[in-house]
């Protein structure tokens, strides 16, 4: 399967990425350069980790308007597979692509942990390789990770399954104190009412190896690759 | 033209920030303190034909990218001359 992993300036996990689908995975996978259009063929565009544009403004707020995003804003509206990984989820939210947005961690702290997810909705074409109610222990590391959205959409999503991803301590249960930034409902990562674009704040491309703390993250990528079959 | 933006949460949205100022506040002892929120302001300087102009300009920058309309609020001031 083909991938194309973009790369703004300021981005940080676009070479984690690229090594987690290339050579954990054995994907054909490529960088994408944020000021050209091409996406390259690619059957799954990732949108990585970092601080893009240095997170000026608002994450994601300029990465926004790259060339590039107009081709990928395309893409998903043809039904593309976009994935968004902490700032590229901050983009896809900027961009609506996807609903809500994400605000300073409650603690207004940087937080750099690993913590627990659990998978609402594993019929997306990012979680098919899990189960429902399945947990992911992933790392997460950002500033901003509040998912916040109005209360009458994130019923809507909740309706839809949108909310694909949520928060949870180790025994599968919601709690504040398994809530690490704030976000309403804990949640970790959504995707848009058609289900080919999705975002999470924890980082699968650094949990795909038992040498990074764990391998759990492979999940959201072999859910993508076997779709493709 | 001079332009003043400012941009602030939106009411209703949690602002830790705003929260975290207004708790120091009232420890360094300043009373009467309802509620704190920060925001962010932006000059503009910009060639306009007339104010409306401007103010229409402006709208669609905030529109756009100054300021994110799921959680912030803006309102801005055109200085003419």
């Amino acid at each position: 399967m083909r991938w194309g992993v973009v790369r703004f300036p300021g981005s940080l996990d676009d070479g984690d990425a690229l090594y987690a689908l290339r050579d954990v995975m054995g994907q054909d996978a490529a960088m994408l350069w944020h000021k050209d259009e091409a996406l390259g063929g690619a059957q799954c565009v990732v949108l990585p980790g970092g601080f893009s544009y240095g997170d000026y403004l608002r994450c994601g707020a300029i990465a926004r308007f790259s060339p590039i995003m107009k081709s990928v804003a395309r893409f998903a509206a043809d039904g593309g597979l976009v994935l968004g990984i902490c700032n590229g989820f901050q983009i896809l939210c900027e961009a609506h692509l996807l609903p809500g947005a994400l605000m300073r961690n409650r603690s207004l702290s940087f937080i750099c942990d690993f913590v627990n997810v659990r998978v609402e909705n594993a019929q997306t074409p990012f979680t098919r390789a899990a189960r429902a109610g399945e947990i992911l222990h992933l790392p997460i590391k950002h500033g901003e990770g509040c998912y916040v959205a109005p209360v009458a959409e994130l019923a809507q999503m909740e309706e839809r399954g949108q909310v694909v991803l949520r928060y949870v301590d180790a025994a599968g249960v919601e709690s504040e104190a398994a809530n690490p930034n704030g976000s309403m409902r804990s949640i970790a990562g959504v995707a848009n009412d058609r289900f080919n674009v999705f975002g999470l704040m924890p980082h699968p491309e650094h949990a795909v190896e038992k040498l990074l703390g764990g391998e759990d993250g492979l999940k959201i990528f072999q859910s993508i690759v076997e779709g493709a079959r | 033209m001079r332009v003043k933006v400012f941009i602030t949460p939106r009411k209703g949205i949690l602002d830790p920030q705003g929260r975290a100022v207004e708790g120091s506040l009232k420890s360094l002892g300043f009373e009467g303190v309802a509620s704190v929120h920060v925001g962010r302001y932006i000059v503009i300087e910009i060639d306009a034909a007339s104010v409306a102009a401007a103010e229409a300009a402006v709208k669609r920058m905030c529109d756009q990218l100054l300021a994110n309309p799921n959680i912030e609020d803006y309102r801005f001031e055109v200085e003419a001359g």
